[in-house]
């Protein structure tokens, strides 16, 4: 067994995702699945490897640095147009502090 | 208005450049009769999700009028056009094929949207798709699957499983989709059109909902070479809203067709042909042949670190997945289901919104970033990563392409692959080693299988080298017959 049922609702949790019962358990078998497939990376000797972490070729080294220049952005009235609750110009959200 | 009515289904761009030069057909005109068609066509494979009338006939009046001044309209002028649903566009419903994005209208246009317009591109609606792009068979959509136009028991490939189908179907003359692990090669393949995946970076992603930032691609799909050429010509080029963009000059890509091949150097990765289904296996062989009639050079290559691509790109993909995937919370994206806290609010909407294959993937991208876990998984696979760039750094230094399957099998049936997850993302094999090195790669038609399923080649060359690939492609597609 690679991940537990309760690890999955663990990791449920840290991705704020409520899943049912029914979910925890077909979640619990895949990921087993998977993470067990993914062990094969194993396999390979990486220790003398750097990572990559986007895609590399050659180009020059600052090019994409800029000067810092106002732009103009979409405004309050656009930037809230899609929000569920909204109101004062503000995203509402259910109370966080107590007063 | 002959032109139109003949053969809406079947037009090319040089096709409706010339049909609006010589008068046959205003723009207008053809984006009427291209969305009447398209509208009437759709419930056979359910390829766009929604239409965007207004906005193509103002964008074809736009073309009418410049035409009329004798001003140039652009490389695009009246060409009806798909765009894949997780690209923004302005006013016009945006959905991920996701339920949590049903009614998003988003406030701005992608980098490529604003582009193929100003070529004079027509947007006639947006295509159905795996939810948030994540998927291979288009059955992860909240609206439903797309059918294979070719064989409608038969999935459309996925992600971008719409534009295929809209290209292949002739509701479309070209589309955008986009591409991750696959998402625009399988389903041209599948679908029997070019799908193309240009170098990342050549295409700018502003305004591309955000899967795997660091794999995703914006696309083009279309039934002739030539004709994905043309599209990419006209998104390609750098772009100050995405700083990943590339500075390289964009080519005159047209100047790639009509080309002779002769001498090309080709590389066949002999760990791309262990495991083909047979006929797969023989449309591709018969391929390879066609491309030594040519006058290429085929030879034996060994890609060794291939059979490590699949978990690799499955830890990175749904890594960065899980993390652009945490904006959608409930907070500013339309949906929300109440709750007495904030978290407990978050919770409830994300479990409420999204489907399986997306929460799948949310939890195996934040077990491998979790703590504990990040140089076991993230880290091992970057470095995975760099090994498989590098078996096609070294490739390169010897052949001028690589020749390979795009899937181990034509479309498979609707509900086949659905309980099986893993096996769903061992297909992917092909593709995904193009997307984690970031080379461009296509998929061009070779062939049917005698069930009359296509079977798409892929054709795979060196970052920014997108023109040997097109020459090669279009020799290939000219000399096979296989332009759709």
């Amino acid at each position: 067994m690679k991940i537990t049922e309760r690890e999955v609702r663990y990791v449920a949790d840290l991705a704020n995702l409520k899943l049912s019962d029914e979910e925890i358990g077909r979640l619990s078998k895949d990921l087993d699945e998977i993470l067990t497939h993914i062990d094969t990376l194993n396999e390979l000797d990486t220790s003398n490897v750097q990572p990559m972490a986007q895609v590399l070729y050659d180009a020059e080294e600052n090019a994409t640095l800029r000067d810092d220049q106002e732009q103009p952005c979409l405004g309050n009235e656009l930037a809230l147009a899609n929000a569920p609750l909204s109101g004062a110009g503000y995203f509402k959200v259910p109370k966080v502090i107590e007063r | 208005m002959s032109a139109i009515s003949s053969g809406v289904a079947s037009l090319t761009v040089d096709q409706v450049r010339e049909g609006l030069a010589a008068r046959e057909f205003s723009a207008v005109e053809l984006a009427q009769s291209a969305l009447d068609f398209a509208k009437a066509e759709n419930p056979k494979t359910n390829a766009y999700l929604h239409f965007s009338p207004e906005r193509a006939i103002a964008a074809a009046e736009l073309v009418d009028r410049k035409l009329q001044a004798g001003e140039p309209a652009g490389p695009l002028a009246g060409v009806p056009i798909a765009v894949k649903d997780v690209i923004v566009t302005k006013g016009v419903r945006t959905t991920c094929g996701s339920r949590l994005l049903e009614r998003y209208i988003p406030p701005y246009d992608a980098t490529a949207v604003i582009r193929l317009e100003q070529a004079g591109g027509i947007i006639l609606g947006k295509t159905n798709c795996d939810e948030f792009a994540m998927g291979s068979s288009n059955e992860n959509s909240a609206f439903g699957p797309v059918k294979n136009p070719v064989a409608p028991d038969r999935v459309s490939g996925g992600s971008s499983g719409g534009s295929a189908a809209a290209v292949a179907q002739g509701t479309a003359v070209v589309a955008l989709g986009s591409d991750t692990g696959g998402s625009v090669r399988q389903p041209a393949s599948f679908c029997g059109v070019v799908g193309v995946t240009p170098t990342y970076g050549r295409v700018s992603r502003y305004g591309l909902v955000a899967f795997a930032s660091s794999l995703d691609h914006i696309g083009p799909f279309a039934r002739t070479v030539g004709d994905a050429a043309r599209l990419l010509q006209s998104i390609a080029g750098r772009d100050e809203n995405d700083s990943t963009s590339a500075f390289a000059p964009v080519p005159d890509y047209a100047a790639a067709l009509n080309a002779n091949v002769k001498g090309t150097k080709i590389g066949l990765p002999r760990e791309y042909f262990e495991g083909l289904a047979s006929e797969t296996g023989d449309l591709i062989a018969k391929g390879v042949e066609l491309l030594k009639k040519l006058g290429c050079e085929v030879r034996e290559i060994s890609l060794p670190a291939t059979k490590y691509a699949v978990p690799c790109y499955y830890i990175i993909a749904t890594a960065e997945a899980s993390s652009n995937l945490a904006r959608y919370d409930g907070v500013r994206y339309t949906s929300r289901v109440e709750a007495e806290t904030l978290t407990d609010m978050y919770r409830a909407t994300r479990g409420a919104g999204f489907g399986a294959e997306c929460k799948r993937r949310i939890m195996l991208g934040t077990y491998v970033l979790s703590h504990g876990y990040y140089d076991a998984y993230y880290l091992k696979a970057q470095k995975v990563r760099a090994l498989i760039a590098e078996d096609f750094r070294k490739a390169f230094a010897d052949v001028d392409a690589i020749v390979a399957p795009v899937s181990p099998s034509p479309a498979f049936k609707i509900g086949e692959k659905i309980d099986d997850p893993l096996e769903m993302y061992l297909s992917d094999i092909y593709t995904i080693t193009g997307d984690l090195a970031g080379i461009p790669c296509m998929s061009v038609p070779c062939g049917k299988t005698a069930a009359g399923l296509p079977v798409g080649m892929q054709i795979l060359t060196r970052h920014f080298d997108e023109t040997g690939m097109f020459r090669l492609a279009d020799a290939f597609e000219k000399a096979g017959g296989f332009a759709g």
